[in-house]
């Protein structure tokens, strides 16, 4: 009886560690596999189109209540501001939740405009950074965030491989990360396209489902190669983004990462993370059941038992 | 050069049989929540740009110039929809759109709305032609447009050259 339960207890032993062995690989191997909610919404962005109007941040300066600027939003001589001795253009910040840049590529005469702002990862790493779990990835597509319970820690904005979330520096108490939000309260959650987007003349931003919006970019890359680069830049960046960037340039003459990993920033660690809660699980149970079965015959009961061991 | 404009001119004054029936001037209002409305000069855009598919494609019994469109709208025949507003939608993003968007079967998936038509089309064009491409060389801006920009009457106070990071 008693050989027949320590047999059953080692062969689940066994299992458990084969689980624990095994497990890293297993979650790597799935973690890639999240490539958004089916239905989620997204923009294009066609940088041959963008007209450096700033509209767009015109509209999400009303649209998310932010403070004036401190130049008027058809003021383009920001265009040529530049930060840290001329290495850095305009970021977003606590009061500009999206900013649009000018580039000079090398071989093209006109120069392209980007426009910036917090493009929505299909797997955030802010989201995964964050320890008071304030991030949230709605099934619309949009990474929001819930400032009640930031702690303004920054980890995110550490995260984030594009340097998007921004910090209320102004304020003294109870500073909080601030970025967009795909306008998500007031406008995506109810079916209708971001304030930037609306704006927008020339019809560089066009909101869809992300992946009607793969199709309708490499649609356009098909119907005019020579005009686009052949990439979609967010198609696969740190495992997609749910705002995607066409362009006539080279992304990285106009700023752009393109040194990003394909896979999830999460993945880097998520075999690790993966393993812990199992180590913690398994580890004691089954190295107190070693522990039990290694002394099983052995006596307990008596006061001098290490006395005796110690004695052969 | 500017007798061979005039001569194209007097030769497209010539064969404007097409364009007799069309308005002299089209008030654009579709921006009115932030502009003044646009009085377009219809009759100039049609001297100057002399062929109407420039910017009417296919609808107006002209044929079409473009060849990847000449492959399906090569009959020259004049629609019932010829303005730019019949085809191209005020809301882009409506739900139907974003439907429309989805269905594959389609040609015209990838529609422009009609800003984005208008100003793909005609600031293209006034690139290429030199006219005018300033904001407010077309669009007066009204004074909700004024405050959304944070100008005019609505500029901040005491500019200052650097913003904080």
């Amino acid at each position: 009886m008693s050989n027949v339960s320590r047999r059953k207890f080692l062969a689940g032993g066994l299992a458990g560690g084969a689980a624990v062995m095994l497990a890293p690989a297993k979650k790597a191997l799935a973690a890639g596999s999240f490539t958004g909610f089916p239905d989620g919404m997204g923009v294009l962005v066609d940088l041959t189109r963008c007209v450096g109007c700033r509209s767009c941040e015109a509209a999400c300066n009303k649209e998310q209540q932010l403070p004036a600027p401190e130049l008027p939003f058809d003021d383009l001589s920001v265009f040529d501001q530049t930060f840290h001795h001329g290495t850095q253009k305009r970021r977003t910040t606590e009061d500009a939740y999206t900013v649009v840049n000018r580039y000079e590529p090398e071989n093209l005469d006109k120069p392209v405009y980007r426009k910036i702002q917090c493009n929505h990862c299909n797997e955030p790493s802010c989201l995964t950074s964050c320890f008071v779990n304030a991030y949230t990835k709605t099934p619309e597509g949009a990474v929001i965030y819930n400032s009640k319970v930031c702690v303004g820690c920054r980890t995110c904005m550490v995260a984030c491989p594009f340097h998007v979330p921004a910090y209320s520096y102004s304020k003294v108490l109870d500073p909080v990360v601030k970025k967009c939000i795909f306008c998500y309260e007031t406008r995506v959650k109810h079916g209708k396209p971001p304030a930037c987007v609306e704006i927008c003349p020339a019809q560089a931003l066009t909101f869809g489902k992300r992946k009607d919006l793969l199709k309708i970019a490499k649609m356009r890359i098909k119907k005019a190669p020579d005009k686009y680069q052949p990439e979609i830049y967010g198609e696969s960046e740190v495992g997609g983004t749910s705002w995607l960037y066409i362009s006539e340039a080279p992304f990285e003459q106009l700023g752009f990462d393109t040194t990003l990993q394909k896979e999830p920033i999460l993945d880097n660690v998520k075999g690790f993370l993966g393993m812990v809660p199992m180590v913690l699980a398994i580890w004691p149970a089954l190295f107190t059941g070693f522990h039990l079965l290694s002394t099983k015959h052995k006596d307990h009961g008596h006061d001098d038992s290490h006395v005796e061991e110690e004695e052969q | 050069m500017r007798g061979v404009f005039l001569l194209l001119i007097s030769l497209l004054l010539a064969v404007n049989s097409y364009a007799m029936d069309s308005p002299e001037t089209v008030e654009i209002n579709a921006l009115a929540q932030y502009y003044e409305p646009v009085e377009f000069n219809h009759q100039l855009h049609v001297d100057v740009a002399g062929d109407c598919s420039v910017c009417h494609h296919h609808t107006t019994g002209t044929g079409t110039t473009d060849l990847y469109c000449s492959k399906c709208h090569s009959k020259f025949e004049e629609l019932v929809t010829v303005s730019c507003a019949d085809c191209h939608s005020a809301d882009p993003f409506s739900a139907e759109s974003i439907h429309r968007q989805s269905q594959q079967d389609l040609f015209h998936v990838d529609m422009n709305g009609l800003k984005g038509a208008y100003h793909q089309n005609c600031l293209g064009c006034h690139k290429e032609m030199d006219g005018p491409t300033g904001c407010q060389d077309c669009h007066t801006r009204n004074k909700a447009g004024d405050k959304l920009f944070h100008a005019g009457e609505f500029a901040p106070k005491a500019p200052e050259q650097a913003a904080s990071h």
